[in-house]
């Protein structure tokens, strides 16, 4: 795009380019932007110090469990080993249930699932017969050789063959609730970046007023650019702490051995989804953003701001409150309004995104979101210059403070 | 055109400015806030290449006046074409304007605060800094080309706000207010730059406070009060509204020849016996009131015709409460 006309008037985005230049530098160069980047570490803190509990009574209710349907002296001789050597193996050893041999058929048992067993071992110490899915006993098969090899003798040189027989249907976590998982983590995710940078955009014009630099702008772009600029500023700004979050949290996730893979893939596809993620991430922010650029710009004071900032947190838990809750039941006239509610629209289509194949629907709402984002800008570019844009005597300034003369 | 360069470019005087189109054409303006009417049928008509003054005191209507010629904010009744646009910021290329409240941002360096005042404007920032480089060393601020605003004085910050708003080589400049916050030597400076602009062709529009810069420096003037302006053209027509003065000094006090006097003359009496009168110039000339004078043998000390300047025709157009209200601002403006 070329940014200045031939003739020297700047169209309104080469306008917005030039502010959104200005801030972008100024904010990344600052002090501030520091604070940004360590605002996920501090909310990542104490999001694990208060799940903290939950999560380590949810992972013993939800370690998986090997039922042993082998003669009585092989599984005592098992679960020795077991005992043995669960410290030095970690959580790589199942826990074991004893099973009354030859009651059921291992697959039979799996799908009634009535011991909450997750795979069925039978055969002898000698022959082990892992049966399960697919994956699982995959996983399982060296852990359960090394058992029943130090089941028969107390140091092994040779370990037993263990024969996998795959059973037909995987139980585990069903494909809908994972997908729904995978929803809720990226609405989670967008609440939490809008929410890191609603603070920012709020006090976002007060530094122009406060330099006095405001109607130098004003008289040189129209406010529709000022507005778009600095948003446009803001969104550059948290695309560099996402990429830097990113890369960070990617690293410490790899080097815990952790993936997405943990996440059921979403319905679109993981690079779909992905793109779509950062797609209604842009949209959730330029949405508020452009609300909250308007409220800022009514303040003069950081004071004001901070007075601000409560109900425009509460709006945005609201938000994400509404849908959150819609998420529970597709196509619900719940979940279609939050879809074409503007400010929750965001988060309905990327939990869509994960529950739902098709991107045909996702280009319509991105269209949808953008048209209110223009109309926002436009509606707080005219409230700016008729309630702010005023002059003379100060009787008072601001939103707060009563309304200015003329000079 | 060279920028930084305000010394007179040609010897070729200027042409009539009443001959030349229109830089600024206002009919009828009116802005209300609120209920209150802040600017009330306002009509301007500034040639191209003239240096045109608005005069009025605070809570006048200059700046909101001057904010709607400029598109900040949008009249709610009346018609503005500003260099042959009805909307300011399709021409705001060819505008630089230096609002009241001065403002930059305090981090940025001079350099690149003259420049980003000039990308607003549709300037390169590229050209802008290399023009803004050339621009402070012209006007003798080379040295802090590089240092941030916030270690400017206030008066260096301004210098560089005012070089901003030249920096793109506008056609149509509004300074609001530009003189107060410079000292004497500054403001002669910039008295020259607004010379070399308007001789350049650039039109340049000032409001103040100080009927003085406006008198040595206006084509034309308008004088705004209360919303309205009861004048606006040549400052030589303003200041034929009121007749000239003729002051007198007599050595005899009184006499038949007073009647020769307007009533309202006033008389102050001298301590060396003599009296002094000061009264406008009779419709009927000087030379009936000169031979009452002499055949009364008031004893003629001194005798003057003086043209009125352009604070008595302020006076006497918008009345004494504006030009005490316009007389006190410079001073209210150091209290605060």
């Amino acid at each position: 795009m070329t940014i200045h006309q031939a003739s020297g008037r700047l169209s309104t985005l080469a306008a917005a380019l030039v502010v959104a230049r200005r801030d972008f530098g100024a904010v990344l160069f600052s002090r501030a932007f520091v604070f940004f980047l360590l605002g996920p570490l501090f909310m990542l803190t104490i999001t694990i110090m208060a799940s903290g509990v939950g999560q380590s009574v949810e992972r013993s209710a939800s370690q998986p469990v090997l039922g042993v349907a082998m003669s009585p002296a092989d599984t005592a001789a098992l679960r020795q080993s077991a005992t043995r050597l669960e410290t030095a193996l970690d959580d790589t050893v199942p826990q074991l249930l004893p099973i009354e041999p030859g009651a059921r058929a291992p697959g039979e048992l799996l799908r009634t699932n009535s011991t909450r067993v997750s795979a069925v071992l039978t055969g002898s110490l000698a022959a082990p017969v892992l049966t399960g899915p697919a994956g699982l006993i995959d996983e399982w098969r060296g852990p359960v050789a090394l058992l029943a090899a130090a089941a028969r003798d107390g140091s092994p040189r040779a370990y037993p063959e263990v024969h996998l027989a795959a059973t037909a249907a995987a139980p585990g976590p069903d494909e809908r609730v994972g997908r729904m998982r995978t929803a809720q983590a990226g609405q989670t995710l967008l609440f939490l970046l809008t929410m890191l940078l609603a603070g920012m955009v709020l006090s976002n014009l007060v530094e122009e007023k406060a330099n006095k630099i405001i109607e130098v702008l004003a008289a040189a772009i129209p406010m529709d650019s000022l507005f778009l600029g600095k948003l446009f500023a803001m969104l550059g700004v948290s695309f560099v702490g996402i990429a830097v979050w990113g890369t960070a949290g990617g690293a410490v996730a790899l080097a815990g051995g952790r993936s997405l893979a943990e996440l059921t893939a979403p319905a679109v596809g993981w690079p779909a989804f992905i793109a779509l993620g950062i797609t209604y991430f842009a949209m959730a922010y330029l949405l508020l953003g452009s609300v909250f650029l308007t409220i800022g710009s009514m303040a003069s004071t950081v004071r004001e701001v901070q007075t601000l900032s409560m109900p425009v947190t509460m709006l945005q838990l609201l938000v994400f409150f509404f849908a959150s809750f819609a998420l529970a039941s597709p196509h619900a006239p719940l979940e279609q309004a939050a879809v074409l509610v503007p400010f929750s629209s965001p988060y309905a289509m990327l939990a869509r995104a994960a529950e739902e194949p098709g991107l045909g629907q996702h280009l319509l709402a991105i269209g949808w979101q953008a048209a209110w984002v223009a109309l926002f800008i436009r509606f707080g570019a005219r409230l700016f210059r008729t309630r702010v844009m005023k002059s003379g005597p100060a009787r008072g300034r601001g939103w707060f403070r009563g309304r200015r003369a003329a000079a | 055109m060279e920028l930084g360069t305000w010394q007179p470019a040609g010897n070729a005087p200027p042409p009539d400015p009443a001959a030349r189109p229109l830089a600024i054409e206002a009919r009828g303006l009116v802005k209300r806030f609120d209920g209150f009417t802040a600017v009330d049928g306002v009509d301007l008509s500034v040639p191209e290449g003239a240096i045109y003054g608005v005069l009025g005191p605070n809570g006048a209507g200059k700046t909101t006046t001057l904010r709607m010629l400029l598109g900040i904010i949008d009249p709610d009744e009346g018609y503005r074409r500003v260099l042959g646009s009805e909307r300011p910021h399709e021409v705001a290329h060819a505008i630089g304007y230096l609002p009241e409240e001065r403002g930059l941002y305090p981090a940025m360096k001079a350099t690149e605060a003259i420049a980003f005042v000039g990308a607003l404007r549709g300037l390169p920032l590229a050209e802008g800094r290399r023009r803004g480089r050339a621009l402070l060393e012209e006007h003798g601020l080379g040295y802090a080309a590089d240092r941030q605003i916030r270690q400017l004085s206030k008066g260096m910050a301004q210098q560089v706000q005012i070089l901003g708003c030249l920096v793109h080589e506008p056609r149509l400049v509004i300074f609001d207010e530009p003189f107060s916050g410079l000292d004497a030597i500054n403001q002669g400076k910039l008295e020259k730059m607004m010379r070399g602009l308007a001789e350049r062709g650039t039109t340049v529009i000032f409001s103040t406070h100080v009927i003085a810069h406006a008198e040595r420096l206006c084509d034309g003037i308008a004088i705004i009060a209360g919303g309205k302006v009861p004048f606006a053209g040549p400052v030589d027509v303003a200041r034929d509204r009121i007749p000239a003065q003729v002051r007198l000094e007599t050595r005899a006090p009184d006499g038949p020849w007073r009647a020769a006097l307007p009533a309202d003359a006033r008389h102050d009496r001298k301590l060396d016996g003599s009296s002094f009168f000061t009264f406008p110039l009779p419709e009927t000339g000087i030379e009936p009131l000169l031979r009452a004078l002499i055949e009364g043998e008031a004893g003629i000390l001194s005798l003057s015709i003086e043209r009125a300047g352009l604070h008595d025709a302020f006076v006497a157009i918008a009345g004494e409460a504006a030009a005490a209200a316009l007389e006190a601002a410079p001073e209210e403006e150091q209290r605060r």
